[in-house]
Formats: structure tokens, sequence, C-alpha cells
């Protein structure tokens, strides 16, 4: 059954029909065509469809659309100015070579963002737990930490 | 070199953080018929029957197809190029689906809905009839003398074996001054884990069948879709968007044969194949589990004189790869120590009751170093002698040419790996402070494994390679390739490579990402460290052809005089004098109204040579004996690849490998049950590292050019996985004294063994 819920996504207020079955991630990939919300486990096991609900990094997958009713997401879709501009979150994973398939980098973003918003510093074994909710195969994490080293408590 | 050797950012950087880089299921239109595969709830057995009826009325529901439909066509799915000659095949065993039941988990029909959940719904509605056999797990009880056939065409589940032998055996065997060692190791089996799943859509479309598929190897995804279907090759069209990591299990046919059989099927509407997490461990590739026995004998010195090495790997229930990955453990092991006087090898692959496996990041050679490496120091104990001095001892001379493969050392840095790498870590002095007698709980140990690693197929495979680039308006260039982007960073350093032997600069020149059969010139793919080997030679002939285009045609132009080469986006003269840019020239060639000219090259190699890279890991660790529990203190891999492209994108490279390499070593295994079924098939049971697993990784890199690469380069990508293991492992030996012979070294087993040895 369709249900129809208002919220605000990347800034701007939505009126969306969702199933009430729906996961967050769903919606937002299907309904909005965020696509930067990756999908790797469907069950909260990778974090690479983590999306910021209200300012707190979630897994989207395991969170139903209809909760969302009320709140404010953002995606990574929602980070970069209007003229391009990237985030020194996003500039930092570039310098830093903490990129490389790409598939994990969306959720870690967020991650990052939400680190770097609350203004405190962390020692990098600190960051190490609060990463630890996002697998990466590719990096070995080492690269995406001196990203994070450098833009969080920034 | 101008453009190779720096750490420019990745071409694909930009997209990937801003979220806007376009994945497989990214492309998926909307309401696109939804595919999903009814698995075998058996692992060994024969479909007697299914009973679709039910499902089959579910509204929503527009076909079933199931093991008694598709057509009587086996197939081989292994990603290798295909062979002109008939024996050098890979095996095709397999069908679409399947009536014979080889694994818990078989693909025995397939449901096309209007949306996941209706494909759900109709496949608990399918009722199959088995008829059951006794499963065979490990490849010791599908040897086993009486053991059914998992397929007819291999009696015994003997999928294939073959032995080697060189110099004076019985010479050996009589000497009596000789040390001797007899060992044997276990490895795991373990997943590529990709964080996107393995998944593809197809439809049709001009008369073709087009697939779009996370895949590393899109030509060959074409030839064997279009056998797998009964149609011709060109009649199957492969795209290839970005894919979210590979390692190997992509460098296989998982399901894009069937997604692209069940287009057909509907009349070429578009249909889905996305699997779950739980099928992507459950009913794709993984690493060969392989057991090594491994007698040595070394006179007094430590000087080896023989090795006697027997392999034998466990395939699953398709061939995939097959003994193509035993093969190379064993020939690896063959080269990276000398025997002086003989060395006798065999190996066999049997079939069994578990998830085929097939190719991943290092092809068989982690399994062959964790084997030879924990060898090694087992000897050094026996003989009393430093482990790396028994290394530098023994190891592949500087003039080595394998005398199976023909392949010869063009540059040698395996001994700096060893020498830097131990001053780095500080070998000697820890080495010897560790060697004191340890008590109490917390014990620390340093260790090391080393390697050599070939660089692409040759001459076991074809290798061929093409490019294509082509002049745009403003004189800037398109770089077209069959190779591919699987995260690795391959379209920037074949940017780089495009712009050292073009003269444009790397930021000049944009590489068309998506591989689309149709379109891109043909590559076999990503695998075996070759791309930027073979592809990169293919890019060096096309660049230089290129170039000489744009100059043949500067020549004609009155303004630009006596044209020698391309600096810094203009033509030059000899002495370096900016004659006309690229993009005064492009106008030109594009516009003029006398003698308009569209300017591009496009070359293919072929390529018959190969080269050994080299690489070291030390690790230093400290094990809580209580709680078995490994705390890693340093890990340093130490590389010779030759010339670097992009520094820093290599290091990257490295650390992913040194992370792969930690949880074969520490935690990852599949796990299955005496019926088959997998007991640890999600990422929460099945345990690869996070961030808190996984210590700061040193990387160094040592050796020089490399004559026989395009850019004094050669293999890379899958060397880093290889070392770690065997590294660890050595360190736990040193700090316990106990020599662990299975991956992984988990607390369980760690305990278990500390108590029976009474250090608990």
């Amino acid at each position: 059954m369709l249900h129809v819920i208002k919220l605000t996504v990347n800034g701007r207020e939505r009126e969306l029909a969702v199933d009430e079955r729906q996961s967050l991630a769903e919606m937002l990939r299907e309904g909005l065509n965020l696509t930067s919300v990756k999908v790797g486990c469907e069950v909260g096991e990778c974090g690479a469809c983590t999306v910021l609900i209200d300012g707190k990094a979630v897994n989207s997958c395991t969170y139903l659309a209809l909760w969302a009713e009320g709140k404010s997401i953002v995606t990574v879709e929602g980070l970069r100015g209007t003229d391009g501009g990237l985030t020194a979150v996003q500039q930092a994973f570039i310098d830093e070579a903490a990129v490389q398939c790409g598939f994990c980098t969306p959720g870690l973003i967020i991650t990052a963002t939400a680190l770097a918003g609350t203004g405190r510093k962390y020692s990098r074994e600190e960051l190490r737990r609060l990463i630890a909710g996002h697998l990466c195969r590719c990096t070995g994490y080492e690269n995406i930490l001196n990203a994070l080293e450098k833009v969080v408590g920034k | 070199m101008r453009e190779v050797g720096r750490s420019v950012p990745r071409k694909d950087a930009y997209d990937k953080v801003s979220g806007r880089a376009k994945y497989t299921a990214d492309l998926i239109p909307p309401h696109t018929l939804c595919a999903k595969v009814l698995h075998s709830d058996i692992a060994h057995g024969e479909v007697l029957a299914i009973d679709c009826q039910e499902a089959a009325a579910l509204d929503g529901v527009v076909k079933i197809i199931t093991c008694f439909d598709v057509p009587e066509i086996d197939f081989a799915t292994a990603g290798h190029p295909w062979s002109v000659e008939p024996s050098h095949r890979d095996i095709a065993d397999r069908r679409l689906l399947n009536r014979r039941v080889r694994y818990h988990g078989d693909d025995i029909a397939v449901v096309i809905a209007e949306d996941e959940i209706i494909a759900q719904q109709a496949l608990k509605l399918i009722k199959v009839e088995y008829d059951e056999y006794e499963p065979y797990i490990g490849w010791q009880a599908a040897a086993a003398a009486g053991a059914r056939a998992i397929h007819d065409a291999a009696a015994g589940n003997l999928l294939k074996q073959h032995r080697f032998e060189q110099g004076d055996w019985q010479a050996v065997e009589a000497d009596g001054s000789l040390l001797t060692l007899d060992k044997n190791y276990h490895t795991q089996m373990v997943q590529h884990c990709h964080i996107e799943t393995a998944l593809c859509y197809a439809y049709g479309e001009g008369g073709k069948i087009v697939v779009v598929s996370a895949t590393q190897i899109p030509h060959i995804a074409r030839r064997i879709i279009g056998q797998a279907l009964g149609v011709p090759w060109g009649s199957v069209r492969v795209i290839k968007p970005y894919i979210g990591g590979g390692f190997g299990n992509r460098q296989d046919l998982l399901y894009e044969p069937l997604c692209a059989y069940c287009a057909q099927q509907i009349g070429g509407r578009a249909v889905k194949l996305v699997l779950s997490r739980e099928e992507v461990f459950r009913c794709t590739r993984n690493r060969h589990a392989i057991d090594f026995h491994i007698k040595g004998w070394a006179d007094a010195e430590g000087n080896l004189q023989a090795r006697l090495i027997e392999a034998h790997s466990q395939q699953g229930a398709y061939a995939s790869h097959g003994h193509a990955i035993v093969a190379n453990a064993v020939t690896a092991m063959r080269c990276i120590y000398d025997d002086r006087r003989a060395l006798k090898q065999s190996a066999a692959t049997y079939y069994t009751n578990t998830a085929a496996s097939g190719a991943m990041r290092g092809y068989g050679i982690p399994q062959a170093a964790f084997a030879m490496e924990s060898f090694i120091d087992d000897m050094a104990v026996l003989l009393g002698i430093d482990p790396l001095e028994l290394r530098l001892r023994n190891m592949m001379p500087r003039d080595y040419v394998d005398a199976g493969t023909g392949i010869a050392v063009h540059s040698y840095g395996l001994e700096d790996c060893l020498r830097r790498g131990a001053e780095q870590i500080d070998w000697q002095r820890k080495r010897a402070l560790y060697a004191q007698p340890q008590s109490g709980n917390l014990r620390r140990g340093i260790g090391m494994g080393i390697f050599c690693y070939k660089t692409g197929v040759y001459p076991i495979s074809l290798e061929t390679s093409s490019a294509r680039m082509v002049l745009n308006q403003d004189g800037t260039a398109q770089l077209h390739l069959g190779a591919t982007e699987i995260g690795q960073g391959a379209d920037t350093v074949f940017a780089q490579m495009a712009a050292e032997a073009s003269g444009l600069a790397t930021e000049d020149i944009y590489v068309a990402t998506v591989q689309d059969t149709d379109v891109a010139p043909f590559d076999t793919g990503a695998y075996a460290s070759r791309q930027t080997y073979v592809t990169g030679k293919a890019i060096k002939d096309c660049a230089a052809l290129f170039k000489r285009h744009i100059l043949d045609y500067a020549a004609t132009l009155p303004q630009s005089g006596a044209v020698a080469a391309i600096i810094d986006g203009a033509v030059a003269d000899a002495e370096g004098r900016r004659l006309i840019t690229l993009a005064e020239l492009a106008e030109i060639a594009f516009y003029s109204l006398d003698d308009s000219r569209h300017i591009s090259a496009e070359v293919s190699h072929h390529c018959d040579e190969n080269t050994y890279a080299f690489g070291a890991c030390f690790a230093e660790i400290e094990v809580d004996i209580a709680y078995g529990r490994i705390k890693v203190l340093r890990l340093l891999n130490v590389h010779d690849s030759g010339r670097l492209i992009n520094p820093q994108l290599a290091a990257a490279q490295v650390h992913g490998g040194m992370s792969m390499g930690l949880g074969y070593a520490m935690s990852e295994e599949l796990l299955y049950d005496e019926r088959g079924r997998l007991l640890n098939g999600n990422l929460l049971d099945y345990k690869l590292p996070t961030a808190m697993d996984t210590p700061d990784l040193e990387v160094m890199f040592v050796g020089g050019d490399d004559p026989s690469g395009p850019f004094g380069n050669k293999a890379l990508g899958e060397p880093p996985a290889i070392p770690v293991a065997p590294a660890l492992r050595n360190a736990l030996l040193q700090a316990t004294g106990i020599g662990f012979d299975e991956l992984p070294l988990t607390p369980k087993k760690l305990v278990a063994k500390f108590a029976e040895l009474g250090l608990i």
C-alpha cells in the first residue's frame, strides 16, 4: 500500500508516495534517482548506503522510507555546491587517493561529513572505530584515514 | 619521463566523490523485469521434476524457465582468452540451468517477474523433486575410491593433474648427509567481497542481445555469452560501466549468460539479474582451498638441494578456472627458490560439492606463498639459520630462466626487497630481541615472506591488446580501450602512458571508461596484473602512431614548417620551438575547406614477453596467549614493480592488497557443513577486515626500470596480497615457537593449540 510522506531531501522539501515495504535506500535510489546511495548488502552490514538523517549517519537500507516522515535527509548529491565545487571532505578523498572502485566512497564521505560536522578532534584509533561500520575492500582504509585526519577536527 | 611517474589525481575521482559515477545498478531503467534464480537446497543429486504451476499463476510472473527448458549446450565460464587449440580450452561443464545438482545453491530454475517481491514469492511456490546423493565437501572425499562422479567426464572427480620434474632425484635421495624437513600446509576458501554485488541486465536491441554487466572482461564475456546461448558472438553486445571491485570474481562469467537468455526468451524485454550479498557468497566464485605437502633437502649450511612438492586443489562444483590455479601455484613455488639438484612437483584438482572456485587476486600464489614461505621458516628453525639469511641464500637468482615457461628475469629487485625491507623494519635487532626467551601472556615476534609474480599470462595464454586515439576538435584526444578500470586506477595510468608517448598532457586525454564491445577495441581485460604491461604496450604504439599522424598533417600546413615533436600541447621543431598549438591544428584539420582530416590511430599489440615482479612482507606482532589474539604492530610491504606510472595510486594498490592478505591470514574463511551448506555467507559472519582490524600499512618500492615493460613497469595489482599471510604466520612462529600450518590464524585455532602445547 502506498503512503504519502513529507520530508526534506538535500535541502528541498518533497512529498512522496512510498510503499510501506520500501527502504529509505530504495526510495532515494528509485524514487529520486539519488544513485550515490549504494546498496552492497541490504542488511546494514557494509555501510555503502549511509545517508545523513537529521545530521546523523545512518544505514538507509535498514531504515524504512516511512520513518523518514518529517526528517531531513542528505545524500552525497546534496553536498556539492551548485557550481560543482566539492566539500573539504570530498576534496580530501581525492587528494589522499582514498578512492578506488568508489563503491564504498559515498557512504564514507557521508560519515566523514558527519564527523567533520562535530568539530571534534579524534585520534586515528578513534577514527578507525568510527568508520568500522563501512567495509572497503580496495584501500585497506589507510588513505581513507589519511583523508579523515585532514578534515575532521579542522 | 614527463607524464609517467607523476601522482596525478584519478580521472574518475571527481565522479566518484560526487556520487555521480554510474555503476550497473544505477543504469537499470525503471520497471525493468526482475529475474530471480531458484537455487538447489541440496548439494549433490539430480532434479527429477519441477512443478511451476502455482508459481506461474501468480499475478506478475512473466515466465519461469527450468533446467528442463534450457539448450543442451555445455559451456565454460573462465575469463581466459579463447584458445584456437582445443586442448587448451577451458572445460565446458555447465549449462544455463542444471538438472544435475552439484552444490548447495546450484541454479535449477529462474523466475522472471514484474518486480523482485513477486519473483521472490514465486520462487517459494516452485516444488522440486530431487534424487539426492552423498555430498563431497573436501577433495579427499571426492577423490576417495567409489565416490560418485560429480561430472560424468571426470572419473574419480579428478579435473586435471600434472607433474614436473628436473634434476637428479635419485642422487638426492641417496645423499645421507642432507637434512630434510617434511611438512603439510592447508589454505582455506575465501571470497573476494567486492562491495558491489554481482549483477547485470540484458535487453534486445538492433538485432542483438545487449548485456550491461559489472565485469572485468567485456570482450571475453561477449564470446562466452554467445557460446552459452548458441548465438553468433557478434550478436552479443556487452557494456561495462564503473564496477564496485572485481578481484577476479568478475574474471569469470557469473550470471550474464542466464540473464541474456532470459531476455532472449521474453522477446528482448529488459530483465535484470541482481544477486543478493548472500547469493554472491553462495553462488559466485572463491579462492581455491589447496593442501600442500612439501619435503625439502638442504645441506648443513642451509643450501637448498631439492624439493618435493605435492598439491591438491579443491575445485568445487564447476571447472571455472580449474587446474590453472594450482598449476600457477606450484610453478611460482618452483621459481622462487633455487633447488640446486632436483625438484619434483605434482598437482591435482578435484571437483567437490562446494561453490566453484575461480580466479582471485594472486591466482594461486597466495596459497603457494603461505605454504612455501612457512616451509622456509620451518627449515630456518631446523637449520638454526636466520630466515632472512636463508632466503638470501636460496631465492631465485638474477639470471633465472624458468625451465617450464621460459620466462626470464628482466629486472631484479628481489634482493633489494629483502635487504631494504629488513633495514626499514629493523629486522636484525628485533629478530635478536624477540629470540630472547619470552614468557608471560604477551609475546612478540617478527616474520617475513617473499614472492615472485609473472606479468600477464604469456606464454600460457594469448596476450593481446589494442588501443585507439582520436583527436578532438580542440586538440585534446580520446583514448578508447577494451581494457577495464575496475577500481585499480587503470584509466588514469592509461592516460598518463598515452600522454607520455604522444606528447599531449595527461589532462588533455579523455579515457572512455565505459567499455562497449560494439565500440571499444579488443582487449581481454583486467586480470593477471597485465593491463599496465600488455595494454600499456598497445597504448605506447598507438600514441606513437597518433603523434606521427598529427606531425604528418602539421607538415602539410604552411604555418608550421619543420615539425619534429609535440611538446606541451603544441607541435614544435627540432629545437623545441612551438610552431602551432594542437588546438589550432585541430581546428584546421577538422574544418579546413581544402584538406579536412579526422586524425586518429588504432593499433593492436601482440605481446610475446613476460617478466617477474617481486616483493616481500615484514610483519611484527604481539600475541595475547590467553585470548589467542594477534595484534599487528607493524606491517610493511616492499615491492619491485619496475617503474611506477603513478606512485600515489601504486601505494594505494599495495594498501588494498595488504588488507586482503591480512584478512586471509587472520579471519576469513568460507565454512561449509557436512551437507554442503555455506554457514557464514554474509558480511556479518564472514570476517573481512574493518578499519579496526587493520594496522597502519607501510609501503616501500624498490627496483628500477624493467626493459621489457612499455614504460619500465611490470606487475603490481595482485602481488601485494601474496606475502602477508606467511609473514604474519612466521612472526607468530617466532613469538611462540609454534608453526601454524593452516589458515586463518583465528583465536579459536590459536587457543586450542596453545592449550594443547601447555602455553595456557
